[in-house]
């Protein structure tokens, strides 16, 4: 590499780099210090009391937790009460006059062992609410995004008449802003006169079948994951393309003269050779989907009793509904720790590959 | 005859997958067309993806008369306009920097932007907001200038925050690094100042990544949805994601929806289709290079 030309003008570099550089300073950089500085203070957006300095209060709300046995209701000779739901346990008020240490803490995930049952309680239980299903969420559309980005991928990779078509409609959801598309899904998925019913009862002949998907807890999640699979997906199919378009066409000449199907040759040339792009296309659906929030303030506004309620949805609420922007940031920083954390998986993935 | 076979059974399942990708945005448009009694009566069949014999553009004449649309569009196609225009600056010339000037810390920054890559905006939305609330804007009031403070309910806080961006600036320092530099050392020759060298030979070379950076930052702000809904409250400085999610909580027609969701991603779907190219291309750019 030749060496740069002669010296400019520091006033030149000032000029170019500028005004580029003090954009982000106040509109990234600023905003970034000033979250962790506010996640120690009671800072609110409009608020006629001074600032107070807290320390690690909002981090202790955000994240106190405690495990909490409960024991079922017993009758005098000690056996365990039932009724038609099974075991019957006492009210979270009557555990919590039993156990006066969590007198400030609320239910936030039960499970039942045999006779007992552990609760998780916090004194935000909406915070570990919406991190469940903010992980719920990435796991559920992780696989359906990049399996159907992949597949598609492959598809508009054959030789054949109309792929440049096809690729242009799998990718229009893309183009499609993600509340416009949230709202048309929402018509499709309505319980009563949604196309999605529609369609199961004229394919079952049952004139009663039909989930109300976004009212139920335990549709609502996988309703939102299929809609952003689907609007997402043309976006890692490129991606993907770019990818299987960089795979040298003697590899499979050559896994094909040695006698390997279409199968082996996907598994030995076509999968290693996407080892990057796979690595690539993963980490960024699974920020993606960290970051949910527009499906869900359009769709469920968090809703289906909770289980829609996301991380970022969290944070928005407390931090510009109820304009408590020192607690607001906390949630943020937890969410940026998880995003770091993805960003260093991904460092350490990519470099294992390139050391193999 | 086997290959021919093939290529049929690969075209019937890109076309099954095809049909399932479009129909959501088929239905949207063939609804925006329809009378509300006639998007019910054919939910099932193929007929909800076409215009039926009744077709009318009623749903979009009611829309602009009941709703500040076209305000909620100009507003869309300020914001859009101003952040492309003024990003692509911006971004590539400090790309230019980083690429072509010998400076102290010029490592260090370009460390930093690529940093920066990995935040996202939900990160800091929620101080930005606070800090929006607290920057003067300058005004003229009888004839004198006057600072009012709070960026709230303006045009501009939805484009100032979004001028510069870490990904537009790292794609253009990709792309400049690779022009060569005979180009840039014959101008020197010749005399030619940075600024010389920057827009009349190093931008005239980079229109494809302009082009992709173009799109880049149109598409996001076209979609900006979270934002504005925090610093924008009244209509006057409303886009039109928050106006169209706004009038689905009040209007019970899904008709006028659809139409208004129509008039809302037609802009973009037709950027898209023009520059499909370098979409295709930029997406492809930006995996790569991971």
């Amino acid at each position: 590499m030749k060496t740069l030309p002669g010296r400019d003008h520091p006033l030149a570099i000032a000029g170019f780099a500028g005004p580029a550089l003090l954009l982000l300073g106040l509109f990234m950089l600023v905003p970034l210090l000033f979250a962790a500085a506010a996640t120690f203070t009671d800072h609110r957006l409009v608020s006629p009391e001074p600032t107070r300095y807290v320390g690690l209060e909002n981090y202790a709300r955000l994240l106190a937790l405690q495990v909490v046995e409960v024991e079922p209701l017993r009758d005098a000779a000690g056996a365990a009460l039932r009724d038609e739901d099974g075991i019957r346990f006492p009210t979270w008020r009557q555990t919590r006059r039993a156990h006066p240490g969590v007198a400030q803490y609320r239910p936030a995930w039960q499970v039942q062992v045999g006779e007992r049952r552990f609760v998780l309680a916090a004194t935000d239980p909406l915070f570990y609410r919406s991190l469940i299903n903010t992980f719920l969420f990435a796991l559920l559309v992780l696989p359906l995004q990049c399996g159907a980005a992949l597949g598609l991928a492959l598809l508009v990779n054959q030789r054949i008449a109309g792929r440049v078509f096809f690729r242009t409609v799998y990718f229009a959801p893309v183009v499609t802003s993600m509340v416009v598309a949230s709202i048309v899904w929402s018509f499709m998925l309505n319980t009563d006169r949604g196309m999605i019913n529609e369609l199961l009862r004229a394919v079952t002949g049952d004139p009663n079948v039909g989930p109300d998907w976004l009212g139920e807890p335990r549709y609502a999640l996988p309703a939102i994951a299929i809609m952003s699979a689907w609007q997402g997906a043309g976006f890692q199919m490129l991606v993907f393309l770019a990818g299987l378009q960089s795979i040298s066409p003697e590899l499979y000449e050559a896994a094909t003269l040695m006698g390997a199907n279409a199968w082996q040759r996907f598994v030995h040339v076509t999968l290693p050779g996407l080892r990057n792009t796979i690595v690539f296309v993963l980490v960024s659906t699974l920020l993606l989907a960290f970051g949910l929030f527009t499906q869900v303030d359009v769709m469920t506004q968090g809703g289906a009793l909770d289980s829609t309620t996301t991380v970022v949805y969290h944070a928005v609420r407390t931090g510009f509904r109820q304009q408590d922007i020192g607690y607001g940031s906390t949630i943020a920083m937890v969410f940026f720790g998880i995003v770091l954390l993805v960003a260093v998986l991904q460092r350490v993935l990519l470099a294992r590959g390139d050391n193999a | 005859m086997k290959p021919f076979l093939r290529a049929a059974f690969l075209v019937a399942v890109m076309g099954a997958l095809g049909i399932v990708f479009a129909a959501p945005l088929l239905f949207m448009f063939a609804s925006s067309f329809k009378h509300d009694d006639a998007i019910f009566a054919n939910l099932a069949s193929w007929s909800a993806f076409i215009p039926d014999a009744g077709w009318s553009l009623a749903n979009y004449a009611a829309i602009v008369e009941r709703s500040n649309l076209p305000l909620f569009l100009l507003n869309s196609t300020l914001i859009a306009a101003c952040v492309v225009v003024g990003g692509v600056l911006v971004n590539s010339m400090l790309a230019f920097a980083l690429s072509r000037m010998r400076w102290r810390g010029r490592r260090a920054v370009l460390a930093m932007v690529v940093a920066l890559m990995i935040v996202p905006f939900e990160v800091i939305a929620i101080p930005l907001l606070s800090l929006v609330a607290r920057l003067p804007w300058p005004g003229i009031e009888q004839g004198a200038l006057t600072w009012h403070i709070g960026w709230f309910n303006s045009l501009h806080v939805q484009i100032i925050p979004f001028l510069a961006n870490a990904f537009c600036v790292f794609l253009f320092y990709q792309f400049f690094r690779d022009i060569p530099r005979e180009l840039d050392e014959a101008a020197r020759m010749d005399g030619a100042g940075p600024w010389t060298l920057f827009f009349r030979i190093i931008l005239p070379n980079s229109r494809p990544v302009i082009a992709t950076a173009a799109i880049v930052l149109f598409i996001a702000a076209w979609n900006q949805y979270l934002w504005p809904i925090m610093v924008v409250q009244g209509e006057a400085a409303r886009p039109v994601q928050p106006g169209i999610q706004q009038f689905f909580g009040r209007s019970n027609s899904w008709g006028q929806i659809m139409a208004y969701a129509s008039v809302v991603t037609l802009p973009v779907l037709a950027v898209f289709l023009a520059f499909q190219r370098q979409f295709v291309a930029s997406v492809a750019g930006s995996g790569i290079k991971g």
